[in-house]
């Protein structure tokens, strides 16, 4: 939060010429996942809970688009009716300018929790999907061998799930979604149990595999920093009902790395999601009622 | 730091106290058996007569209660006429642990009392092949309606409510009718293991299928998994190990029904034997047969548990320590095992 600049930083909706450029191509690109008025209801003891009211995107092919808001506010409703594995109250959902509904490959999903099947190997994890289409088993092999080679696990095919580190699984759980070559990545959270390290290491490796891969992406965060850094646009939601507050265009020119943390425009960007996500209260003050349990004297601060 | 506790709450213990209890948890009532046995102030509530002396209607080698034989004796003695003698007893019904020790092997080499009667080991045989047949049947009936029953709610609703219900029927019950149906060998015996075992495999395995996470059905579908590949290739794969340590479970079930079965029709196998022993008043070979059910109980649950761990060893990462242990002895003569195949 804190920004060592003395000048004041730019306006986050100021684009350099090259970032403006950048999104004025890939708004030329034909829309992969266009949502429409999408809203869900869940029943609830005092009527109806809408957890997501009149959400309506578009997103382009080979975008990146990050969604947060704050914890409650609809975001795993959202891509899990994305998915297919949840059903909108209203609305629609296109997919290459055709309406779908339910689970199908060409939307692939990323889970927080990996759900990498434990009594596969990880070749046979990745295979999963493949198999699934009616390829044969050779064939799916020699390809889930190169997707596993693109998230660098070459050396762990034939280990199981449970002798991976939690980096290394969701980098599996990516390769598996990959492989049947998804329009749509959509990803609920990956790395949100992840240490702060491993996390930042497979930011980069997912820069680095959506360059190399035709492949659209949706991520969901809560993490700010990590939106900024990944994404081409942010959507941001408030909670209760879900809706969408607004759409930011990350200024951040790509290719993108942690050095830009304290760049100009990804202060600004920051400073922007921050007055959205945690809007200033006035009155309150953050002191807990805590009443004094310490001798006085023995301070800690 | 200091010494471990014996008693902290969920703490493992070393192996060594760990196998060190193992031992006890056999010994201990071992100790007291013997206790009860051979030393003779503790219960030995009979008196075992060693000489009748004057009383007529006592033999050497019968036993009484030993206040009835008190009172003889006291009588006697004011009487003027000689005492009988005995010795402190327990009853026939519990022998001492180096009679039943003995006959776990005469047992096997007693000849039958009656012609036609069977052997010991024909005996067991008997059984289990009554065992084998009853749970062979139930659970390739029982285990893919189970799946079913856990894969597809609407399966579990037009099932389980019955099931349910016939679950609370005791087994024995329907002696009689299987009896008619079946005749009186070996039919109805195994269906009445079919009845107590079915019913309670059809639960517990469609509860074992509903316990695989969602999310390995949500991740699959996702892949491109259609309904039979969803239980084909996620539930029956994810649930196998438990499955695997349901059957364990319910065959231990089979065997306290086969002692049901076997009074069923023609009294048959082991329960025969016991039973047989028991009306001459073996007690010992009684005591022999009832352990020897338990041997093979143990060593079944253990020979299938070992296998359990090396089918399923994405299940349990922790190598046990039997398959260390057997690992290590042949490994001395083979080659050793490579590392990490399950
Ligand atoms: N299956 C459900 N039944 C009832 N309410 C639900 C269900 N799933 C989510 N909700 C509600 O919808 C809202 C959004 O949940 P969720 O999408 O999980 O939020 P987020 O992922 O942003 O934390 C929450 O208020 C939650 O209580
Ligand atoms: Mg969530």
């Amino acid at each position: 939060m804190s920004h060592s600049t003395s000048e004041p930083l730019p306006d986050y909706r100021t684009q350099d010429p090259a970032v403006a450029a950048r999104f004025a191509k890939i708004k030329e690109r034909p829309v992969v996942l266009e949502i429409d008025r999408l809203g869900r209801q869940f029943p609830g003891e005092h009527g109806p809970v809408t957890a997501l009211r009149d959400i309506s995107l578009q997103i382009h092919r080979r975008e990146f688009v990050c969604v947060i808001g704050p914890s409650g506010c609809g975001k795993s409703t959202l891509i899990r009716i994305i998915a297919g594995l949840d059903d909108p109250t209203s609305g629609r959902m296109l997919v290459d300018g055709k309406e779908t509904s339910g689970p199908c490959p060409e939307r692939g999903m990323v889970f927080q929790g990996y759900t990498l099947f434990p009594w596969l190997t990880v070749k046979r994890n990745v295979m999963f999907g493949l198999e699934m289409d009616g390829m044969s088993s050779a064939q799916a092999e020699s390809e889930a061998r190169q997707w596993i080679d693109l998230v660098g696990l070459r050396k762990f095919a034939e280990n199981y799930p449970h002798q991976l580190s939690g980096g290394m699984k969701q980098r599996v759980a990516i390769a598996r979604a990959l492989a049947p070559n998804p329009r749509v990545l959509l990803m609920d959270e990956p790395f949100g149990a992840l240490d702060a390290q491993t996390r930042a290491q497979m930011q980069s490796h997912l820069l680095e595999i959506w360059r190399n891969v035709d492949v659209t992406i949706l991520f969901i965060t809560h993490d700010l920093d990590e939106a900024i850094l990944l994404a081409d646009r942010i959507v941001v939601l408030k909670a209760h009902p879900g809706e969408i507050q607004e759409i930011i265009e990350v200024p951040v020119p790509r290719p993108r790395s942690l050095a830009q943390l304290q760049s100009p425009e990804f202060q600004a960007t920051r400073r922007r999601l921050d007055e959205l996500i945690h809007p200033k209260v006035h009155a309150p003050s953050d002191h807990l009622p805590i009443v004094r349990l310490t001798q006085i004297g023995d301070d800690v601060e | 730091m200091s010494r471990p506790r014996w008693f902290a709450v969920r703490q493992d213990l070393s192996p060594s106290r760990r196998r060190l209890l193992g031992v006890c948890a056999f010994l201990l009532p071992l100790l007291l058996w013997s206790i009860v046995s051979y030393v003779p102030f503790i219960w030995h509530p009979n008196i075992k007569v060693t000489d009748a002396g004057d009383v007529s209607w006592m033999r050497p080698g019968l036993q009484f209660d030993r206040h009835e034989f008190a009172k003889e004796v006291a009588a006697a003695q004011s009487a003027g006429t000689r005492p009988p003698a005995g010795i402190r007893a327990n009853p026939i019904y519990l022998p001492a642990p180096h009679d039943v020790g003995r006959a776990l092997y005469t047992a096997f080499t007693t000849k039958p009392v009656l012609k036609g009667d069977l052997w010991l080991h024909e005996s067991l045989a008997m059984s289990l092949k009554t065992i084998f047949w009853g749970f062979l049947i139930s659970s390739a009936v029982g285990v893919p309606l189970g799946i079913l029953c856990g894969a597809f709610v609407a399966a579990s609703r037009l099932s389980e409510p019955f099931v349910d219900f016939v679950r609370y029927m005791p087994a024995p019950a329907f002696g009689a009718l299987m009896v008619a149906v079946f005749g009186i060998h070996l039919e109805p015996k195994v269906a009445i293991i079919v009845i107590g075992t079915f019913f309670q495999q059809v639960l517990v395995v469609a509860n074992t299928v509903r316990k695989v996470d969602g999310g390995l059905i949500e991740a699959a579908q996702t892949l491109g998994a259609k309904r039979s590949q969803l239980v084909l290739r996620v539930l029956l794969p994810a649930s196998l190990p438990d499955l695997y340590n349901d059957l364990r479970i319910l065959l231990g079930w089979a065997w306290t029904y086969l002692i049901v079965a076997e009074v069923v029709g023609v009294s048959s196998g082991i329960t025969f034997f016991i039973n047989q022993q028991a009306k001459y008043r073996n007690f010992d070979n009684v005591y022999a047969a009832i352990l020897i059910i338990g041997f093979i109980g143990l060593a079944t649950d253990q020979i299938l548990a070992f296998f359990g761990q090396r089918f399923f060893a994405w299940k349990n990462p922790r190598s046990s320590r039997l398959r260390a242990f057997i690992t290590r002895l042949f490994s001395r003569r083979d080659q050793p095992l490579p590392e990490g195949q399950p």
